[in-house]
Protein backbone atom coordinates (compact mmCIF):
# COMPACT_ATOMS: atom_id res chain seq x y z
CA UNK A 1 0.00 0.00 0.00
CA UNK A 2 1.32 3.39 -0.87
CA UNK A 3 -0.18 6.73 0.02
CA UNK A 4 1.85 8.51 -2.63
CA UNK A 5 -0.15 9.58 -5.67
CA UNK A 6 1.54 10.22 -9.00
CA UNK A 7 -1.23 12.28 -10.55
CA UNK A 8 -3.50 14.97 -9.21
CA UNK A 9 -6.75 13.41 -10.51
CA UNK A 10 -6.14 10.32 -8.39
CA UNK A 11 -5.23 12.41 -5.37
CA UNK A 12 -8.49 14.36 -5.68
CA UNK A 13 -10.79 11.44 -6.54
CA UNK A 14 -12.05 11.55 -2.93
CA UNK A 15 -13.63 15.01 -3.46
CA UNK A 16 -17.31 14.76 -4.45
CA UNK A 17 -20.09 17.22 -5.23
CA UNK A 18 -21.51 18.83 -2.09
CA UNK A 19 -18.54 17.90 0.08
CA UNK A 20 -17.21 19.96 2.95
CA UNK A 21 -13.50 20.62 2.51
CA UNK A 22 -10.91 22.00 4.87
CA UNK A 23 -8.21 23.83 2.96
CA UNK A 24 -5.03 24.81 4.76
CA UNK A 25 -3.18 28.09 4.62
CA UNK A 26 -3.11 31.62 5.95
CA UNK A 27 -3.94 33.41 2.73
CA UNK A 28 -1.62 31.82 0.18
CA UNK A 29 1.01 31.01 2.82
CA UNK A 30 0.90 27.28 3.48
CA UNK A 31 -2.06 26.81 1.14
CA UNK A 32 -2.12 23.57 -0.92
CA UNK A 33 -1.72 25.42 -4.21
CA UNK A 34 -1.25 22.26 -6.29
CA UNK A 35 -4.38 20.58 -4.94
CA UNK A 36 -6.39 23.80 -5.32
CA UNK A 37 -5.18 24.04 -8.93
CA UNK A 38 -6.35 20.44 -9.39
CA UNK A 39 -9.81 21.36 -8.06
CA UNK A 40 -10.08 24.22 -10.56
CA UNK A 41 -9.72 21.59 -13.32
CA UNK A 42 -12.07 19.04 -11.71
CA UNK A 43 -15.79 18.89 -12.44
CA UNK A 44 -17.11 19.46 -8.93
CA UNK A 45 -19.74 21.80 -7.45
CA UNK A 46 -21.59 22.81 -4.31
CA UNK A 47 -18.55 22.73 -2.04
CA UNK A 48 -18.47 24.06 1.50
CA UNK A 49 -14.95 25.33 2.15
CA UNK A 50 -13.52 25.76 5.65
CA UNK A 51 -10.41 27.92 5.42
CA UNK A 52 -9.15 31.04 7.16
CA UNK A 53 -9.54 33.07 3.93
CA UNK A 54 -10.75 32.45 0.39
CA UNK A 55 -7.33 33.20 -1.10
CA UNK A 56 -6.99 36.44 -2.97
CA UNK A 57 -8.91 37.54 -6.05
CA UNK A 58 -7.91 35.16 -8.84
CA UNK A 59 -5.38 33.35 -6.63
CA UNK A 60 -5.57 30.14 -4.58
CA UNK A 61 -9.13 29.48 -3.42
CA UNK A 62 -10.11 32.74 -5.14
CA UNK A 63 -10.06 30.83 -8.46
CA UNK A 64 -12.53 28.21 -7.13
CA UNK A 65 -14.77 31.04 -5.98
CA UNK A 66 -14.68 32.68 -9.43
CA UNK A 67 -15.66 29.31 -10.93
CA UNK A 68 -18.75 29.21 -8.64
CA UNK A 69 -17.78 25.85 -7.17
CA UNK A 70 -18.12 27.11 -3.58
CA UNK A 71 -21.63 27.43 -2.14
CA UNK A 72 -20.55 28.19 1.42
CA UNK A 73 -17.39 29.35 3.15
CA UNK A 74 -16.51 29.16 6.84
CA UNK A 75 -13.53 31.29 7.85
CA UNK A 76 -12.25 34.23 9.87
CA UNK A 77 -11.07 36.79 7.32
CA UNK A 78 -12.62 37.05 3.86
CA UNK A 79 -11.61 40.71 3.48
CA UNK A 80 -8.41 39.77 1.64
CA UNK A 81 -10.46 38.76 -1.42
CA UNK A 82 -12.88 41.53 -2.38
CA UNK A 83 -14.64 39.21 -4.82
CA UNK A 84 -16.11 37.38 -1.81
CA UNK A 85 -18.11 40.53 -0.98
CA UNK A 86 -19.41 40.77 -4.54
CA UNK A 87 -20.53 37.11 -4.48
CA UNK A 88 -22.15 37.58 -1.08
CA UNK A 89 -24.09 40.69 -2.23
CA UNK A 90 -25.51 38.74 -5.18
CA UNK A 91 -26.46 35.82 -2.91
CA UNK A 92 -24.02 33.53 -4.72
CA UNK A 93 -22.29 32.35 -1.54
CA UNK A 94 -23.18 31.75 2.11
CA UNK A 95 -20.61 32.92 4.64
CA UNK A 96 -20.03 31.91 8.23
CA UNK A 97 -17.57 34.14 10.04
CA UNK A 98 -15.80 32.81 13.13
CA UNK A 99 -13.07 34.39 15.27
CA UNK A 100 -9.77 32.90 14.14
CA UNK A 101 -9.17 31.19 17.48
CA UNK A 102 -12.65 29.67 17.41
CA UNK A 103 -12.10 28.43 13.86
CA UNK A 104 -8.87 26.70 14.91
CA UNK A 105 -10.19 25.35 18.22
CA UNK A 106 -13.36 24.00 16.59
CA UNK A 107 -11.16 22.01 14.22
CA UNK A 108 -9.02 20.81 17.12
CA UNK A 109 -12.17 19.65 18.92
CA UNK A 110 -13.48 18.00 15.74
CA UNK A 111 -10.24 16.10 15.36
CA UNK A 112 -10.17 15.01 19.00
CA UNK A 113 -13.66 13.54 19.19
CA UNK A 114 -15.05 16.47 21.19
CA UNK A 115 -18.57 17.63 20.28
CA UNK A 116 -18.05 21.27 21.18
CA UNK A 117 -16.73 23.55 23.89
CA UNK A 118 -17.36 26.80 25.75
CA UNK A 119 -15.26 29.90 25.04
CA UNK A 120 -15.21 33.55 26.17
CA UNK A 121 -14.26 34.74 22.70
CA UNK A 122 -17.04 36.79 21.03
CA UNK A 123 -19.31 36.87 24.11
CA UNK A 124 -21.46 40.02 23.92
CA UNK A 125 -20.67 40.68 20.25
CA UNK A 126 -22.62 40.27 17.02
CA UNK A 127 -20.80 36.98 16.36
CA UNK A 128 -22.29 35.43 19.51
CA UNK A 129 -25.90 36.09 18.47
CA UNK A 130 -28.03 32.96 18.74
CA UNK A 131 -25.31 30.98 20.51
CA UNK A 132 -25.92 29.26 23.85
CA UNK A 133 -24.47 31.12 26.83
CA UNK A 134 -23.31 29.46 30.02
CA UNK A 135 -21.82 30.84 33.19
CA UNK A 136 -18.90 28.85 34.61
CA UNK A 137 -17.27 30.05 37.85
CA UNK A 138 -18.83 33.49 37.37
CA UNK A 139 -17.56 33.95 33.79
CA UNK A 140 -19.84 33.97 30.74
CA UNK A 141 -18.94 31.62 27.91
CA UNK A 142 -20.66 30.67 24.66
CA UNK A 143 -20.95 27.22 23.17
CA UNK A 144 -19.15 26.51 19.91
CA UNK A 145 -19.68 23.20 18.13
CA UNK A 146 -16.73 21.22 16.77
CA UNK A 147 -16.22 21.19 13.01
CA UNK A 148 -15.12 18.39 10.72
CA UNK A 149 -14.87 17.91 6.98
CA UNK A 150 -15.18 15.15 4.42
CA UNK A 151 -11.76 15.96 3.02
CA UNK A 152 -8.84 18.12 4.19
CA UNK A 153 -6.41 19.44 1.59
CA UNK A 154 -3.22 20.59 3.26
CA UNK A 155 0.37 21.54 2.56
CA UNK A 156 3.50 20.44 4.39
CA UNK A 157 7.21 20.76 3.74
CA UNK A 158 8.32 17.11 3.84
CA UNK A 159 6.51 13.79 4.06
CA UNK A 160 7.92 10.33 4.34
CA UNK A 161 6.07 7.71 2.32
CA UNK A 162 4.16 6.60 5.44
CA UNK A 163 2.71 10.10 5.72
CA UNK A 164 4.67 11.56 8.62
CA UNK A 165 4.84 15.33 8.10
CA UNK A 166 7.00 18.31 8.98
CA UNK A 167 6.15 21.89 8.10
CA UNK A 168 8.05 24.98 6.98
CA UNK A 169 8.06 28.17 9.09
CA UNK A 170 4.71 30.03 9.14
CA UNK A 171 3.41 27.85 6.29
CA UNK A 172 2.34 25.51 9.12
CA UNK A 173 -0.65 27.54 10.43
CA UNK A 174 -3.93 25.59 10.10
CA UNK A 175 -2.48 22.56 8.29
CA UNK A 176 -1.65 20.27 11.25
CA UNK A 177 -4.99 20.84 12.96
CA UNK A 178 -6.94 20.27 9.72
CA UNK A 179 -5.04 17.01 9.30
CA UNK A 180 -6.83 15.72 12.40
CA UNK A 181 -10.37 16.79 11.54
CA UNK A 182 -11.37 15.26 8.18
CA UNK A 183 -12.39 11.79 7.01
CA UNK A 184 -9.78 11.87 4.25
CA UNK A 185 -6.58 13.95 4.42
CA UNK A 186 -4.54 14.70 1.30
CA UNK A 187 -1.23 16.52 1.64
CA UNK A 188 1.01 18.13 -0.94
CA UNK A 189 4.66 18.48 -0.04
CA UNK A 190 7.85 19.96 -1.41
CA UNK A 191 9.78 16.78 -0.74
CA UNK A 192 8.94 13.08 -0.27
CA UNK A 193 11.50 11.02 1.66
CA UNK A 194 11.84 7.42 2.87
CA UNK A 195 10.61 6.37 6.35
CA UNK A 196 13.37 6.91 8.90
CA UNK A 197 14.73 10.04 7.25
CA UNK A 198 12.61 12.41 9.36
CA UNK A 199 13.75 12.46 13.00
CA UNK A 200 10.85 11.02 15.04
CA UNK A 201 11.17 13.81 17.62
CA UNK A 202 10.58 16.44 14.95
CA UNK A 203 7.52 14.95 13.24
CA UNK A 204 4.58 17.32 13.70
CA UNK A 205 1.81 15.26 12.07
CA UNK A 206 2.14 11.49 12.66
CA UNK A 207 1.22 9.34 9.64
CA UNK A 208 -2.05 7.96 11.01
CA UNK A 209 -3.70 11.29 10.13
CA UNK A 210 -2.62 11.23 6.48
CA UNK A 211 -4.32 9.30 3.65
CA UNK A 212 -2.73 10.62 0.49
CA UNK A 213 0.48 12.40 -0.50
CA UNK A 214 1.39 14.22 -3.70
CA UNK A 215 4.47 16.17 -4.68
CA UNK A 216 3.70 19.88 -5.03
CA UNK A 217 4.04 21.39 -8.49
CA UNK A 218 3.08 24.93 -7.44
CA UNK A 219 5.21 27.03 -5.14
CA UNK A 220 4.73 30.44 -3.52
CA UNK A 221 7.62 32.82 -4.25
CA UNK A 222 8.18 36.53 -3.70
CA UNK A 223 7.00 36.99 -7.28
CA UNK A 224 3.79 34.99 -6.71
CA UNK A 225 2.70 31.43 -7.41
CA UNK A 226 4.88 29.65 -9.96
CA UNK A 227 5.30 26.10 -11.30
CA UNK A 228 8.18 24.01 -9.98
CA UNK A 229 10.83 23.56 -12.60
CA UNK B 1 8.97 60.66 6.70
CA UNK B 2 5.56 62.08 5.80
CA UNK B 3 3.46 63.86 8.45
CA UNK B 4 1.32 60.73 8.72
CA UNK B 5 4.34 58.48 9.22
CA UNK B 6 5.79 60.85 11.81
CA UNK B 7 2.51 60.75 13.73
CA UNK B 8 2.37 56.95 13.55
CA UNK B 9 5.94 56.65 14.76
CA UNK B 10 5.31 59.11 17.60
CA UNK B 11 2.47 56.87 18.81
CA UNK B 12 4.49 53.67 18.31
CA UNK B 13 7.49 55.07 20.21
CA UNK B 14 5.24 55.99 23.16
CA UNK B 15 3.68 52.52 23.14
CA UNK B 16 7.14 50.95 23.20
CA UNK B 17 7.77 52.58 26.60
CA UNK B 18 5.06 50.33 28.03
CA UNK B 19 6.99 47.17 27.18
CA UNK B 20 9.69 45.77 29.42
CA UNK B 21 11.00 42.22 29.58
CA UNK B 22 10.37 39.54 30.41
CA UNK B 23 7.23 39.86 28.35
CA UNK B 24 5.30 38.17 25.53
CA UNK B 25 3.78 40.75 23.20
CA UNK B 26 1.37 40.44 20.27
CA UNK B 27 1.39 43.33 17.79
CA UNK B 28 -1.56 44.05 15.52
CA UNK B 29 -1.55 45.48 12.01
CA UNK B 30 -0.71 49.14 11.26
CA UNK B 31 0.76 51.40 13.96
CA UNK B 32 1.28 48.44 16.37
CA UNK B 33 3.67 46.80 13.87
CA UNK B 34 5.96 49.86 14.17
CA UNK B 35 6.37 49.38 17.93
CA UNK B 36 8.98 46.62 17.63
CA UNK B 37 11.61 48.92 16.09
CA UNK B 38 11.61 51.00 19.29
CA UNK B 39 12.27 47.97 21.50
CA UNK B 40 15.82 47.05 22.44
CA UNK B 41 15.20 44.43 25.11
CA UNK B 42 16.08 40.82 24.37
CA UNK B 43 13.50 39.66 26.90
CA UNK B 44 10.58 41.15 25.00
CA UNK B 45 9.36 38.35 22.72
CA UNK B 46 6.94 39.06 19.89
CA UNK B 47 4.15 36.57 19.14
CA UNK B 48 2.14 36.54 15.94
CA UNK B 49 -1.09 34.56 15.81
CA UNK B 50 -0.34 32.82 12.52
CA UNK B 51 2.15 30.71 14.44
CA UNK B 52 5.47 32.26 15.47
CA UNK B 53 6.96 33.27 18.82
CA UNK B 54 10.11 35.30 18.15
CA UNK B 55 9.14 37.71 15.37
CA UNK B 56 12.09 39.82 14.20
CA UNK B 57 12.70 42.38 11.48
CA UNK B 58 13.90 41.04 8.13
CA UNK B 59 16.31 42.52 5.64
CA UNK B 60 15.05 42.98 2.10
CA UNK B 61 17.38 40.32 0.64
CA UNK B 62 16.40 37.74 3.27
CA UNK B 63 12.63 37.89 2.71
CA UNK B 64 11.00 34.45 2.69
CA UNK B 65 7.42 34.35 1.32
CA UNK B 66 6.55 31.61 3.81
CA UNK B 67 7.68 33.61 6.86
CA UNK B 68 5.13 36.32 7.59
CA UNK B 69 3.23 38.01 10.41
CA UNK B 70 -0.54 38.14 10.89
CA UNK B 71 -0.69 41.05 8.45
CA UNK B 72 0.95 38.73 5.86
CA UNK B 73 3.99 41.03 5.84
CA UNK B 74 7.44 39.41 5.63
CA UNK B 75 9.25 39.06 8.96
CA UNK B 76 12.33 37.37 10.35
CA UNK B 77 12.77 34.90 13.20
CA UNK B 78 14.84 35.69 16.29
CA UNK B 79 17.26 33.29 17.98
CA UNK B 80 15.15 31.00 20.14
CA UNK B 81 12.08 31.39 17.94
CA UNK B 82 9.47 28.65 17.59
CA UNK B 83 6.71 27.81 15.12
CA UNK B 84 3.36 26.23 16.03
CA UNK B 85 -0.05 25.59 14.53
CA UNK B 86 -3.05 27.94 14.67
CA UNK B 87 -4.89 26.03 17.42
CA UNK B 88 -1.82 26.13 19.65
CA UNK B 89 -1.22 29.78 18.84
CA UNK B 90 -4.76 30.71 19.87
CA UNK B 91 -4.50 28.52 22.96
CA UNK B 92 -1.62 30.82 23.92
CA UNK B 93 -3.86 33.84 23.35
CA UNK B 94 -7.12 32.53 24.81
CA UNK B 95 -5.37 30.72 27.64
CA UNK B 96 -3.92 33.93 29.06
CA UNK B 97 -0.28 33.37 28.05
CA UNK B 98 0.17 36.68 26.20
CA UNK B 99 1.21 39.56 28.45
CA UNK B 100 0.43 42.50 26.19
CA UNK B 101 -1.54 42.95 22.97
CA UNK B 102 -1.21 46.21 21.04
CA UNK B 103 -4.07 46.79 18.62
CA UNK B 104 -5.42 49.31 16.18
CA UNK B 105 -9.10 50.27 16.36
CA UNK B 106 -11.85 52.06 14.46
CA UNK B 107 -13.49 53.47 17.61
CA UNK B 108 -13.10 53.46 21.40
CA UNK B 109 -15.98 54.08 23.79
CA UNK B 110 -15.53 55.96 27.05
CA UNK B 111 -16.05 52.67 28.90
CA UNK B 112 -12.92 51.36 27.18
CA UNK B 113 -14.75 48.99 24.85
CA UNK B 114 -13.45 49.02 21.29
CA UNK B 115 -14.75 48.44 17.79
CA UNK B 116 -12.20 47.24 15.25
CA UNK B 117 -13.72 44.58 12.99
CA UNK B 118 -16.93 45.73 11.31
CA UNK B 119 -18.58 48.84 9.89
CA UNK B 120 -22.41 49.11 9.81
CA UNK B 121 -23.95 49.01 6.36
CA UNK B 122 -21.02 47.12 4.87
CA UNK B 123 -20.66 43.36 4.51
CA UNK B 124 -19.04 41.86 7.58
CA UNK B 125 -16.18 40.03 5.95
CA UNK B 126 -13.43 39.59 8.50
CA UNK B 127 -12.67 39.39 12.20
CA UNK B 128 -9.35 37.53 12.34
CA UNK B 129 -7.90 37.21 15.83
CA UNK B 130 -9.18 40.49 17.30
CA UNK B 131 -11.88 38.98 19.53
CA UNK B 132 -9.50 36.30 20.81
CA UNK B 133 -6.83 38.85 21.76
CA UNK B 134 -9.37 41.01 23.61
CA UNK B 135 -10.53 38.18 25.86
CA UNK B 136 -7.13 36.57 26.30
CA UNK B 137 -4.31 39.11 26.58
CA UNK B 138 -3.46 40.20 30.13
CA UNK B 139 -3.05 43.84 29.06
CA UNK B 140 -4.49 45.47 25.94
CA UNK B 141 -3.04 48.73 24.61
CA UNK B 142 -4.73 50.61 21.77
CA UNK B 143 -2.61 52.72 19.42
CA UNK B 144 -4.66 55.01 17.20
CA UNK B 145 -4.93 58.41 15.60
CA UNK B 146 -7.14 60.58 17.79
CA UNK B 147 -9.50 61.58 14.97
CA UNK B 148 -10.55 60.15 11.61
CA UNK B 149 -9.71 61.65 8.21
CA UNK B 150 -12.57 64.14 8.61
CA UNK B 151 -11.16 65.30 11.94
CA UNK B 152 -13.96 63.64 13.93
CA UNK B 153 -13.13 62.07 17.30
CA UNK B 154 -12.63 58.30 17.31
CA UNK B 155 -12.83 58.30 21.12
CA UNK B 156 -16.60 58.37 21.63
CA UNK B 157 -19.17 58.29 24.41
CA UNK B 158 -20.21 54.94 22.96
CA UNK B 159 -19.00 52.89 20.01
CA UNK B 160 -21.44 53.15 17.10
CA UNK B 161 -19.77 50.27 15.26
CA UNK B 162 -20.14 46.66 16.47
CA UNK B 163 -17.92 46.07 19.51
CA UNK B 164 -15.09 43.54 19.48
CA UNK B 165 -15.52 42.48 23.11
CA UNK B 166 -17.22 43.51 26.33
CA UNK B 167 -13.73 43.60 27.88
CA UNK B 168 -12.37 47.14 28.19
CA UNK B 169 -8.86 47.86 26.97
CA UNK B 170 -6.29 49.05 29.52
CA UNK B 171 -4.57 51.94 27.75
CA UNK B 172 -5.15 54.21 24.73
CA UNK B 173 -2.26 56.01 23.06
CA UNK B 174 -2.89 58.68 20.41
CA UNK B 175 -0.78 61.46 18.90
CA UNK B 176 -2.37 63.84 21.43
CA UNK B 177 -2.61 61.96 24.70
CA UNK B 178 -2.38 58.76 26.72
CA UNK B 179 -5.42 57.46 28.58
CA UNK B 180 -5.80 54.66 31.07
CA UNK B 181 -9.10 52.87 31.53
CA UNK B 182 -9.92 52.65 35.22
CA UNK B 183 -13.17 51.00 36.24
CA UNK B 184 -14.70 51.52 32.80
CA UNK B 185 -13.77 55.23 32.79
CA UNK B 186 -11.15 57.05 30.74
CA UNK B 187 -8.45 58.81 32.67
CA UNK B 188 -6.03 61.11 30.83
CA UNK B 189 -2.58 60.41 32.26
CA UNK B 190 -0.31 62.20 29.83
CA UNK B 191 -0.33 64.86 27.13
CA UNK B 192 1.97 64.30 24.17
CA UNK B 193 4.70 66.96 23.73
CA UNK B 194 3.32 70.34 22.71
CA UNK B 195 -0.33 69.33 23.13
CA UNK B 196 -2.68 71.29 25.40
CA UNK B 197 -5.56 69.91 27.41
CA UNK B 198 -7.86 72.29 25.53
CA UNK B 199 -6.89 70.65 22.24
CA UNK B 200 -7.56 67.19 23.65
CA UNK B 201 -10.94 68.28 25.00
CA UNK B 202 -11.86 69.84 21.64
CA UNK B 203 -10.99 66.68 19.74
CA UNK B 204 -12.46 64.10 22.14
CA UNK B 205 -16.16 63.30 22.20
CA UNK B 206 -15.86 60.99 25.20
CA UNK B 207 -15.90 62.21 28.78
CA UNK B 208 -12.64 61.62 30.60
CA UNK B 209 -11.09 62.28 33.98
CA UNK B 210 -8.12 64.64 34.11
Amino acid sequence: MTKVHQDIEAALSCVKNGHTLMVGGFGLIGAPLTLIDGLTKKDVAGLTVISNNLGEKGKGLGILLSQKKIKKAIGSYFTSNREVGEFYQRGDIDLELLPQGTLAESMRAGGAGIGGYYTKTSVGTDLAKGKEEREINGVTYIFEPAIRANVALIRAWKADTLGNLVYYKTARNFNPVMATAADVVIVEVDEIVEPGELPPEEIVTPHLFVDGIIKATKILTKEGVIDYE
Amino acid sequence: MSDKEQMQNLIARRAAKELAGPSIVNLGIGIPTLVSKYIDDENVFFHTENGLLGVADVEEDKIDPNLVNAGKLPVGESIGASFFNSAESFAMIRGGHIDVAILGVLQVGQNGEIANWAVPGKNIMGVGGAMDLLVGAKKVIVTMTHTNKEGISKILRECTYPITSTRSVDMIITELAVFEVVEKQLKLIELMPGVSIEEVRAKTEADFIY
